[in-house]
């Protein structure tokens, strides 16, 4: 019975075999550790974020006069609306935390490499889409920072010479912050932009198993089938599907079928990643004024600045660059450039092996400059505009930027070690 | 079935002028979803111009009106403030206003028509935020200064006449709208003066 329903529908859309193509029989390298988690629980935070949103917009009234009040309805009135809430508050910053942590992986062990060029391109655009869906978010509460925080955030684009101000106009759609923002904010934080980030996140999963998944020896796990025998090939022991060996042109050397083996293995990432979401939303929702921001327990009010205003944690290492160029255009252009230089590493680095654990030590040292740089402009960021802090935000700027620049000196010629012939 | 040879440039001509007109019709469709991102007519009358009483106001003491949805200050300056005005000139980005930010009549060194009464949007010119009156606490971050503004979000400082400090991210002084007094200085007017009115 159940099997004819399955052959009634294969017949008519090939589910199964996409099945198969993607999950069943997808080599994957045997060698994945724990950085390989946070792909999959990226994808657990959207749904997460996608499932919560929607019921939340079952109570969330966007206007300027009743967005505030709605937010405290939930919180207070509705039955479990303040788990549904910091379900979708933490998780935003859960999003980040997976997000940054798989990009960090993809530069560890060269992802981004040739041919997986576009594949990086994709997932920077998530990026991207990330960023501004979070930022449309954190507008909607109508607290005081969300107000603010929009505010200097829809003013950067007012530097851009002779269109910078009408722009803001447009964006605003209001000569100031106003409802007429909170209402298109809205609607493009529900609706345009999940839809986006769906479609996105599709693309970067073909592009992905068009290439394959890299590991962390950089070594390719598809190979010409030379006919020689390969010992030892775990690979034996399963059927991978044909696209990937090309009728027989190509050998699969040292993978597993994604099902069961990864599968698997992520639900114990989910577990651990859980044990920490669920911590944070039953124990610390604000997460020390971080996660939720005390001036946001205020309405906005258009009339006064909040002493000291940062925005959410996730952007502060942009947020301090931006501040660090005493002039303004500048410091909007430098912004934008951290995120593309980032982008366009796979054509900074021109070494051709990929993994740090067979490049430099001068590579390794440039990897900690680069996370001990975002780090600490992280941290910059949150903090107020003093002129101490203004320097080293300056130095930790140069040295983000100097990242990428010595890069793409030294990785030309660049002394590496021999390559292990299969995954270790 | 006709089987008359292939014309290829008809076949050009036919695909380029498609795409020329589906090209036309979807700018044209475009027109209508990005113009109604323009304030709305009714954000438009909402721009109009707003009083002020400022008989009670008392030397030193600022005043915020809404205008525009944006703070306007006004604030009384004592005579110790405008004295200070000459004093900062030299660390001054634009000392002598040149930068339109504000109508001719406040174009000189207290950027007013008055030179106690200062009428200013209490908007940063880096990115919008509202700076903080430092009455007598402004010496922490301009020495020597007593009293200016200070802007939290990314640290740029304004003198008393709202004229930016040089080195600090904003890159203009503040913005000074229209406004006139009445006959008795007793109530203002902001957001429309002689030449409007």
């Amino acid at each position: 019975m159940f099997k004819n329903l399955m052959s009634w529908i294969e017949y008519r859309m090939p589910f199964m075999e996409k099945m198969n193509l993607h999950v069943m029989q997808y080599p994957a390298p045997k060698n994945f550790n724990f950085w390989y988690f946070f792909g999959s629980l990226a994808m657990l935070v959207l749904v997460n974020q996608i499932l919560t949103g929607i019921w939340l917009t079952m109570n969330f009234e966007p206007s300027a006069e009743r967005a505030f009040a709605s937010v405290e309805y939930i919180m207070r009135d509705v039955d479990y609306g303040w788990l549904l809430r910091y379900m979708h508050s933490t998780g935003a910053s859960a999003f980040f935390v997976v997000v940054y942590l798989h990009m960090l992986r993809g530069m560890m062990y060269g992802s981004y490499q040739k041919p997986r060029e576009l594949l990086w391109i994709f997932g920077m655009l998530i990026f991207v889409v990330l960023m501004a869906e979070a930022f449309m978010g954190y507008l909607l509460p109508w607290g005081q920072m969300s107000f603010w925080g929009a505010q200097v955030i829809i003013s950067i684009f007012g530097v851009i010479p002779g269109i910078g101000e009408d722009l803001t106009l447009w964006i605003r759609g209001d000569y100031v912050i106003s409802g007429a923002t909170l209402n298109r904010f809205f609607a493009l934080h529900v609706i345009a932009l999940p839809l986006v980030l769906v479609i996105l996140v599709f693309l970067h999963i073909i592009a992905l198993h068009e290439v394959g998944s890299n590991n962390p020896d950089g070594i390719d796990v598809k190979r010409p089938n030379d006919g020689q025998p390969v010992e030892n090939n775990v690979s034996d022991k399963f059927t991978f599907h044909e696209y990937f060996t090309k009728g027989g042109k190509k050998i699969i050397v040292d993978a597993i079928p994604f099902h069961p083996y990864y599968t698997v293995k992520d639900i114990v990432g989910v577990v651990g990643f859980l044990l920490v979401f669920c911590g944070v939303i039953f124990f610390a929702p604000e997460g020390g004024g971080f996660l939720l921001e005390p001036p946001n327990f205020e309405p906005a009010n258009p009339m006064k600045t909040p002493d000291h205003i940062a925005p959410v944690w996730y952007f502060t290492p942009f947020y301090a660059i931006l501040r660090a160029v005493p002039d303004q255009l500048f410091g909007a252009i430098f912004m934008f450039l951290a995120i593309i230089f980032l982008a366009l590493l796979p054509w900074l680095d021109r070494c051709p092996v990929r993994s740090m654990r067979y490049r430099s030590a001068l590579h390794k040292w440039n990897l900690v400059n680069f996370c001990i740089s975002f780090v600490v402009l992280g941290v910059l960021g949150v903090l107020p505009a003093t002129p101490t802090y203004t320097l080293l935000a300056q130095i930790f700027s140069f040295t983000y930027f100097a990242f990428f620049g010595l890069l793409w000196l030294y990785s030309k010629n660049e002394k590496t070690k021999p390559l292990p012939v299969r995954l270790t | 079935m006709s089987n008359a040879p292939v014309d290829h440039g008809r076949r050009r001509f036919l695909t380029i002028a498609t795409s020329v007109v589906g090209g036309v019709g979807a700018v044209g469709v475009a027109v209508p979803f990005i113009a109604s991102w323009n304030p709305s007519e009714k954000a438009k009358q909402a721009g109009a111009a707003v009083t002020a009483n400022i008989s009670k106001l008392e030397p030193g003491q600022l005043i915020r009106v809404e205008w525009r949805g944006k703070p306007v200050w006004v604030v009384k300056r004592t005579p110790e403030m405008l004295e200070t005005l000459t004093k900062v000139e030299p660390n001054l980005r634009d000392p002598g206003s040149e930068d339109p930010q504000q109508p001719d009549y406040a174009k000189n060194q207290h950027r007013s028509k008055k030179p106690e009464l200062f009428v200013a949007v209490g908007i940063c010119t880096h990115l919008g935020c509202s700076p903080t009156y430092k009455m007598n606490d402004f010496d922490a971050h301009v020495e020597g200064i007593a009293s200016g503004f200070f802007c939290p979000c990314h640290g740029s400082t304004y003198d008393m006449a709202g004229r930016v400090f040089a080195g600090v991210p904003a890159p203009k002084n503040l913005m000074i709208p229209p406004y006139m007094l009445s006959e008795n200085d007793t109530v203002l007017l902001i957001g429309a003066d002689e030449g409007t009115v």
